[in-house]
Formats: C-alpha cells, structure tokens, sequence
C-alpha cells in the first residue's frame, strides 16, 4: 500500500479518515494496526479488498498485490477480476461475527454461496473442503453445517468465519478485531488457532485491533494509527519496548497488565482530534506531553527512527528516547512514573 | 459453610460490618427452554469504601449478581442485606433511603442516557426528584460541582450538551455524575469500562477510585476483563464467578499471583498480555474441555469438573463444593470452591504447576 488517502464526505465537509498510509506486508507475515476508535484502522482495511462504503473516496495512493502469478493494482481492478482478488487472494474476517452470516440460511448454504461465486462450481468439491476446514478450525462438520447462525456460540461462528475466509485458499487474511466480544477461554482458543492456521497454511495476515495484548502475541510487525495516519512503524519488539511516538508511548503505558508488575498505569489525557477540521502540525500535539512550539507548524513526516527499520511522525523522538531511557527490558508504563 | 458464617469466615473479608451484603442469594430465570439458575448461592459482604471486583466470564451470573445487589432485581431466594436490614422486607422511606444509597452505572453510555436531554436537563432532574435542589439556582450550583468532580472541566461548556455531542468516555462520566446527584453510599458499575477507548479507560477507574477514597463510598466494578480488575481492586479483593458461582474470592494480589482455584488459574494463564516476553512465555493451563456447559444442563458436583485438569472422579462429580478458606492456610486472605485445593492444602496454581 502506497500513500493511501481516504475520504468520507459529510455534511460539514471531507472526513480525512486515512492519510498518506503506506506498508509493505510479506509472505507469510503478520501485521498488527492499532489505534482508538476513529483513527482509520478499520477503513483502511475494508479498502484493501475495495468493500468501502460509496460515501468514502479514496483520494491517493495505490494498492498493489503481488504474488507468483500476478501484480495488480487493486484499486483498477474491474468487477470480475475484483471478484477473483477478494476471498482468493485476500479474505477479510469481520468484527461483529453475527452480523457476517447470512441469518436465514444454513452455514452449508453460506459456504455454497461463496464458494460459486468466486467459480467454486462443484459443491461436492466445496464441501470436502469446507468440512477440512472447520475440522481445521476444531469444529465437527456434521454438526456445523446444517446449523443456522444463531445456533452457534460468538466463538463457534468466529471459527466458522475464519474457516470460510479460508475456502478458496486466500493469500492474505484481514481480521478486524477478531476477538473481541469473546470469553477469555474463547479468546485464547482463537489466537492459538490462528497462530497455528498461519503456521500451517503461510498465509500474511492483517488484524486490526485496539487489543495490544493481541498484537503482543501474534504480529511480527506493527502500525500505530492517529488521526488517520500512521504514526509509528516497527517490529513487535520495538513497538512494546522502544517506543518512540508519544502517542505509541501513551498507548502502551494505558493498558494494565495481569502478570508481572502493575506499573504505573496512566490514561492518555483529551480525545482525539475532529476528522474534518485536524490541528496544524502533529495532530497529536494537543494529547502530547512532550510537544513543544515547534510541533505545531507541519505535520512531522514518517522517518527512520534508530533503525532503518523503525519509523516514527515525532520531530522530538529522541526526547522520547532519552525519557524512557535505554533499559529496553523495563516496560514503557514503569519507566515513565 | 452457613450463610452467616460466609461473610466473617477467612480474612478476605471486610473490616467491621458489611454495608451491604448478599447473603446466600439465588436467583432462577424462567426461559422457554426451561428454568436456569443464573446465581446460584451467592454471599458476598462489603464494606464501606471498599472497591472491589466480580469477573467472570459471559453467562456466570456478574451481572444478575450485581443488579441484585444494587436492588433491582428480587433473589429467588437469600436476602439482600444494607446497614443491617433485609432490603426486600423494608418498605416505604427506608427503601427510598436504601434505593437513593445504592445506584447502579450501565455499561453502555450510549444507551443509558436521554439523548433528548442536555446533561444539565439529566443531572439536575434526580436532585429535583429527591428534594436535594429546591431552586434552579440550587441544582445549577451542585452539577457544576457534580461536572468538576468527574472531570468534565470546564463544567459550564457541558451543561447545555446532548449526549451525541459527547465522546464515550465523556458519557460514561455523565453517567456516573448522575450516580453521584442522590450522595449514594454504594455504586455498582457493571462493565462500565469495556465500551470506552483503551486509552482513556484507567481515568474513569481512576475516578470510580477517588470515590472510594474521599467520599467513602463502595465501588463494585462488574467486569470479564482480569487486567482492569487488576488495577481496580489493587490494594482489595476479586471474586471469580462461573456457571453462577464465587469460585473463588480473595485480596487481589493473591489471586492474580497465585490463583487457588483452578478455573481462575486457567483464566489468568489464557489471558494474553500487553508485552510480548511476559505474553509468549506464559504457561498455560490445558482444559479437558472448552465448551461451558449450558446453564440448562448443569453438571453435577462442582460446576467445572468436565473442564478441570485437577478433577476426580467420585469426588469432584459427586460433592458441590464450599467457598472456604484452604485448611491451615486461613492467613492467605483467600477463600476456594474446589475439592482438591483444600484437600492438598494448596492453591491450584501450585498444583497446576504454573505459578
């Protein structure tokens, strides 16, 4: 993804959902987005396989897929191929389970429906598969198939969906919040299915959470989004240990852990700027307890941060830097008290 | 374990007399699939100024648990006890007294208020109601003070605000000042965190915290999320419910350090963590199952032995077991429903061997 702008138009003007957001994400990597409520992160990830609503435009960028049979541009897509990209090439799983089902027709006959249309025709062939599936994702075919939607559990039909985003054997898998508004028994079964799934199968994946626990366990790399825009880009590692965009530091010291020490444990003050009207400069300076004068006269740009392979949007990084000191092996929340 | 003696046995419980207490409370749902026992022999005794925390997951009966002690839901049997007396048998201006002392926060701050109302409109109609305005100089005075205390600042560009206007976390606030409006002495606030943005959640436990600290008053937080009770009930006690029951109920550092029960160990093993080292090399705790049982068809004995890896046949799923203390152990401030744990004399943690 390349410089990818999107706007929704509104009565009070353009809403600058998603600006400038550009990732790479390789084979069999996975990629976590995080971010509050309205920082883009959804937005960007049903634009990815083009299911945004009409309302939204995507003003800029690209978004090319890449693999051993094809390079495309998807936002050139046309109908057809855009059917062939979507589910085959890239499968996006859902944050509200329920509302992904067809409600009146059986789980089979959903799997039917996808599979003809992305030219599945035989539904002998979708059933083999299907049944392989959902025994993949622990669930007994026999059983799940005949049912309806509502028959299920939150963490059957998570699993049920995750097993059809699976059906035409996808590159690439989006999760929105896979698991919230799941048990914590449940919860835990979904990461370990999905860690596995990945294992075995080497699919990308792309999961959009505000669940940083989530991301802790299951990205190889991840994305802060504020106001719209990437604000830091690093390793897993990095991201939790040396964070160097304030709002990635807020981010981290906000969240209480269940083992180890509790820390200090501090909520990140103010709410996040009007999508319509955004502050000049860092959109964060008004949050930012390390934003000086300067801040405020242009929006920093993404640049490396101590590797070339970290980047953040703060022109006082190393101010950051110095505060959490270099004790990489003490988390961010007791460095800061 | 008598009912009386729940609530004055171990040392996790509260210093001096409870405010308020649940004492051995059940509570039954009739559904067309048939009669299920949301809460099943509860007893839990607060006292004044304590926070404290009930986790479970969905389906344990926090819920209904929390709604009956904050009065608004009948036991099908127990008593709902405040200052002494058994609510359900009060009439009149003592259940007025004990309905303005105990006020529940809803987890959805979207739903719970007026959307037609301004936050003036919503917080100055309780004070009118219970005679603690009488002119709308009055009331206008003590929700600007009501709007500073839960940090809506400044107060005077909130009062002629609609809910719309507001952010989920400044509604929650808007909630809670409302709780505030009657001086209650009890506030049970049900999953009042899980819909508000990560990084604004610890300010409003922060602020239900504050309560408890200056005014004195008992905060209950009704959550399924263990790190935000954590943090809450630091310094106090957590209660884990499943299928209807406390399965165990102890000072918090114990139970997330060393969890007694083995539903509990299972719970914070599975939990995945903010940081990745802590997160990737957690050990976990294999269930026998991963189905809950439905609350139609309950199993027989303890509730979890279908699931447990500590069960044992004959005892396990025969005998339901007390919430007591583990014998010679009474000074760990903790109190478990498990056979095995009391017969070992040991926590399931231990046991488990992930401690």
């Amino acid at each position: 993804m390349q410089d990818l702008s999107i706007q929704y138009f509104s009565r009070r003007g353009p809403v600058k959902a998603v600006r400038n957001v550009s990732f790479e994400l390789g084979k069999g990597e996975t990629l976590a987005i995080i971010g509050e409520s309205g920082s883009g992160k959804t937005t960007l990830a049903v634009a990815l396989i083009r299911l945004s609503p009409r309302s939204a435009r995507v003003t800029e960028g690209s978004i090319r897929f890449r693999n051993e049979t094809k390079d495309i541009d998807v936002l050139q897509l046309d109908p057809n191929e855009l059917r062939r990209y979507r589910w085959s090439d890239c499968a996006m799983v859902f944050q509200a389970a329920l509302n992904s089902f067809n409600p009146v027709i059986s789980i089979w006959d959903q799997f039917l429906d996808t599979g003809r249309a992305h030219g599945m025709s035989d539904s002998r062939k979708v059933r083999d598969r299907a049944s392989e599936l959902l025994e993949l994702v622990r669930l007994d075919p026999e059983r799940v198939l005949p049912a309806y939607p509502h028959e299920l559990s939150g963490g059957m039909r998570q699993r049920v969906l995750i097993a059809m985003s699976l059906l035409l054997s996808p590159d690439v898998v989006i999760l929105d919040e896979p698991t919230t508004a799941l048990d914590i028994l449940t919860q835990r079964a979904i990461i370990d299915l999905l860690k596995e799934l990945r294992d075995r199968l080497g699919f990308s994946m792309i999961f959009i959470s505000h669940d940083l626990s989530i991301a802790a366990e299951l990205a190889d790399r991840m994305i802060t989004m504020y106001a719209g825009t990437v604000v830091e880009r690093a390793t897993v590692d990095d991201m939790f240990y040396r964070p160097r965009h304030p709002y990635s530091v807020g981010l981290m010291r906000a969240v209480p852990r269940v083992s180890g020490a509790l820390g200090k444990v501090v909520s990140i003050p103010g709410s996040p700027p009007d999508l319509i009207s955004l502050p000049r400069g860092c959109t964060y300076v008004p949050r930012c307890p390390f934003a000086i004068d300067e801040c405020t006269v242009a929006e920093p740009a993404l640049l490396a941060v101590d590797t070339p392979a970290h980047d953040a949007r703060c022109i006082r990084w190393q101010v950051v830097a110095e505060t959490l000191a270099s004790d990489a092996a003490v988390p961010v929340a007791e460095k800061l008290a | 374990m008598t009912v009386a003696g729940a609530t004055v046995s171990g040392d996790t419980t509260v210093r001096g007399t409870p405010l308020i207490e649940l004492a051995g409370v059940t509570r039954t749902f009739k559904t067309p699939a048939g009669v299920i026992t949301a809460v099943d022999n509860v007893s839990l005794a607060l006292g004044q100024g304590e926070a404290m925390c009930i986790v479970g997951e969905s389906g344990c009966g926090k819920t209904t648990t929390g709604r009956m002690l904050a009065g608004l839901l009948q036991p099908s049997s127990g008593r709902l006890m405040f200052e002494g007396a058994n609510v359900w048998e009060t009439k009149g201006d003592k259940l007025a007294a004990f309905r303005r002392s105990v006020q529940l926060v809803h987890q959805d701050p979207y739903a719970s208020l007026n959307p037609i109302r301004t936050v003036y409109q919503t917080l100055s109609a309780p004070l009118f109601k219970h005679h603690k305005a009488k002119r709308g100089r009055d009331a206008r005075a003590r929700v600007v003070e009501l709007l500073e205390r839960v940090g809506l600042t400044p107060p005077l560009d909130f009062l002629v605000k609609y809910p719309h206007q507001l952010s989920g976390g400044q509604r929650q606030r808007v909630a809670i000042a409302r709780a505030l409006t009657v001086d209650p002495r009890v506030i049970v606030a049900d999953e009042a965190v899980s819909m508000v943005d990560v990084s604004i959640r610890i300010s409003l436990l922060n602020l239900l915290l504050g309560l408890a600290r200056e005014f004195n008053v008992t905060v209950v937080l009704i959550t399924h999320d263990l790190a935000v009770a954590r943090f809450f009930a630091r310094g106090g006690r957590i209660g884990v419910m499943y299928l209807g029951k406390v399965v165990e109920l102890a000072s918090t550092d114990t139970l997330v350090e060393d969890p007694a029960h083995p539903y509990s160990t299972a719970l914070i093993a599975a939990i995945p963590e903010a940081d990745p080292n802590i997160t990737r090399t957690k050990v976990r705790v294999e269930l026998k199952s991963a189905d809950t049982p439905s609350l139609l068809a309950l199993p027989p004995g303890c509730v979890f032995h279908p699931r447990c890896p500590l069960a044992e046949p004959g005892l396990c799923d025969v005998l339901v077991p007390a919430l007591v203390a583990i014998p010679g152990r009474e000074q760990e401030r903790r109190e478990v429903a498990c056979h095995v744990a009391q017969r070992e004399r040991a926590p399931a943690a231990e046991l488990l061997g992930v401690r």
